[in-house]
């Protein structure tokens, strides 16, 4: 009887301090960097200021008009959006095929998916830039589209797939023995059932697309440069403009971490796939 | 019209041979019933038939027309599942308007039928409802009334009622056969339960493991079974089958009695044993024997109520005429 009464003590109060102590140390990095945001460049590195200062609204003004926040910005939508929509377009129809309709090599293939996310990004660097310099696509939307879809169709199909298999097999037979065409299937029975699982997907996949640096960075100059780029491009040796990069940085990842905020549930969900049913 | 003809029909899974190759014709107009133990291959069988299993070989004819190629969809035929397989997303109208919509049929025509159906199956009132919010038997008749507005050329039952409790299905099994009096469409009826197979059935088909033991109606098959294990599966209770020096007697290797068919005495008979358990029904009594000596434990059943009690003694005597004889190969001798 003790022994429940002490566990549930720990479990009452323990657990949430822990929760607490975790999120806290997890958020700081964005606290502060939220916070340098707001100092001078002489300010973000004098220790004296570093909780106490004079805030200012230089380094935004100073990034929209100095920078053009807006044209990476809105390179980042066009990018992240296009390459979330087409992943989506490539990855229901395979995992929809593989989770209805498998094979013996089904595990075999999406584990080769899945190793795909194993290769080194620098291993294909070189090759890729030739690639599209060759063809003429260096620096261009579809270019950046592509990569971004690519890099990302592996996890999407895994995700689609657990989801799908969560469906029950009947009610896509019922939906054949009711007269409708494979693209039926998926329009009216698989994606209202798996509505919830498509969207968590899409916002992981748009959140990886949003955040992603490495090949954005080296993919483009300037006509298709996303955030990334701009937070990049604002990297300065010894720490000389740390207000500033805050307050690019804080622009950059700003419009994810709303998105995110809002989508807290589809997200957690997205996370634990195929952990809970 | 729904003729439907089984040539030379099997399927292999892998390795594994679960329908060796079987004929089978069920007339337009016919219900039929796969019967047999789980198992046996009467699911696979009815999903050939409708086209969710390939073949490993052999054809199947709708109507004399070859659809063994042919997607579930082009079929022409309504299947009820066991699950149901509603669509959680729709609301009952939509679930059994859904094949109609899938038609392109006009809508004027589709809400004109769907109300027809709804009306013939109760479901009026619950149309706009969602299948989360209705019973197990309200998703079964939602699950029928989206097989018959189609007007397919047969239904396809797959076990629809084993989800249900015991007072529902017999109501539904009830239902099932008025409709099939009412619409005279080929029926083919899955199911487990051999009560279901005699009190629905025109024509049964007795199934194991993948091999066709016996079609007939089911008056047939409880008069003539032709081998062991269709005397054993049809039937209730069990029919008390034995083999020995009793069984020689008679001319076979082994015998079979059903418990209606045995006479009971407490003072004289051909066998004797000892009352086991007594079940009392009211309308009949079923007494399990022990220690006749002939198997382990012998059933007989009588009309009314009887009073006997554990641990008496009892006299049997099998009807003569209703004794079933079997060779050593388990086939009926005549």
């Amino acid at each position: 009887m003790a022994i429940v009464a002490q566990s549930s003590k720990v479990s009452r109060y323990g657990r949430p301090v822990l929760a607490w102590g975790v999120g806290l140390l997890f958020f700081f990095p964005i606290f502060w960097m939220v916070l340098t945001s707001f100092k001078t460049d002489a300010d973000a590195v004098k220790p004296e200021h570093l909780i106490f200062f004079t805030p200012t609204l230089e380094n935004y003004l100073n990034m929209t008009e100095n920078y053009d926040y807006w044209r990476f910005a809105r390179n980042s939508v066009i990018t992240a959006v296009s390459a979330t929509i087409f992943t989506l377009f490539v990855s229901i129809p395979a995992a929809y095929a593989m989770a209805f309709n498998p094979s013996r090599h089904t595990k075999d293939v999406l584990m080769w998916m899945l190793s795909t996310k194993m290769l080194p990004a620098a291993a294909v660097l070189y090759p890729m830039i030739f690639l599209a310099k060759g063809i003429g696509l260096y620096d261009t939307h579809i270019l950046v589209i592509t990569v971004l879809s690519l890099i990302n169709l592996p996890i999407a199909v895994w995700m689609l797939f657990t989801y799908f298999k969560e469906i029950p097999k009947d009610i896509i037979e019922a939906g054949k023995m009711d007269g409708v065409n494979t693209w039926g299937e998926i329009k009216e029975i698989l994606i209202p059932l798996a509505w919830g699982g498509i969207a968590s997907t899409a916002l992981l996949v748009f959140i990886f697309c949003w955040n992603e640096a490495y090949w954005t960075v080296r993919l483009t100059t300037i006509d298709a440069a996303t955030l990334s780029k701009l937070i990049e491009g604002n990297r300065a040796p010894e720490g000389l403009f740390f207000g500033r990069l805050s307050a690019v940085s804080t622009a950059a990842v700003g419009p994810i971490v709303v998105l995110g905020w809002f989508c807290q549930k589809q997200l957690v969900q997205g996370l634990t796939f195929g952990a809970v049913k | 019209m729904g003729r439907i003809v089984l040539d030379q029909v099997s399927k292999s899974f892998g390795d594994v041979e679960v329908i060796p190759p079987l004929n089978l014709t069920i007339e337009d107009g016919e219900f039929a019933v796969f019967v047999g133990p789980s198992g046996c291959g009467k699911s696979t069988l009815l999903r050939m038939i409708a086209g969710l299993e390939e073949l490993t070989s052999g054809s199947i004819a709708i109507d004399d027309q070859d659809v063994t190629a042919v997607p579930p969809s082009k079929r022409g035929l309504a299947m009820v599942f066991q699950s149901y397989a509603l669509y959680p997303h729709m609301t009952v109208r939509k679930n059994i308007g859904f094949p109609l919509r899938m038609e392109k049929m006009p809508q004027a025509e589709i809400d004109k039928r769907v109300e027809a159906a709804a009306l013939s199956l109760n479901l009026t009132d619950y149309l706009d409802r969602k299948p989360g919010q209705l019973s197990g038997g309200q998703r079964q008749r939602v699950a029928i009334g989206r097989a018959i507005v189609r007007d397919p050329s047969a239904f396809l039952f797959d076990e629809p009622l084993s989800n249900l409790d015991a007072a529902l299905r017999v109501g539904m099994r009830l239902e099932i056969s008025e409709m099939h009096e009412r619409m005279k469409t080929t029926m083919i009826y899955v199911t487990h339960d051999q009560v279901e197979a005699m009190t629905m059935a025109n024509k049964i088909v007795v199934l194991q493991a993948g091999v066709i033991e016996q079609i007939g109606s089911p008056l047939d098959l409880y008069h003539k079974p032709q081998n062991v294990f269709v005397a054993g599966f049809i039937g209730s209770p069990k029919m008390n089958i034995f083999s020995g020096p009793e069984a020689e007697k008679f001319g076979a290797h082994t015998i079979g009695i059903r418990p209606e068919h045995t006479d009971v005495s407490m003072t004289s008979g051909t066998w004797i044993g000892r009352v086991g358990v007594a079940e009392h029904l009211g309308s009949d009594t079923f007494i399990h024997v022990h220690d006749t000596g002939l198997a382990g434990m012998i059933t007989v059943r009588i009309t009314g109520d009887v009073s006997v009690k554990h641990g008496d003694t009892i006299y049997l005597t099998p009807q003569a005429e209703q004794i079933h004889k079997f060779d050593a190969a388990g086939m009926r001798i005549e």
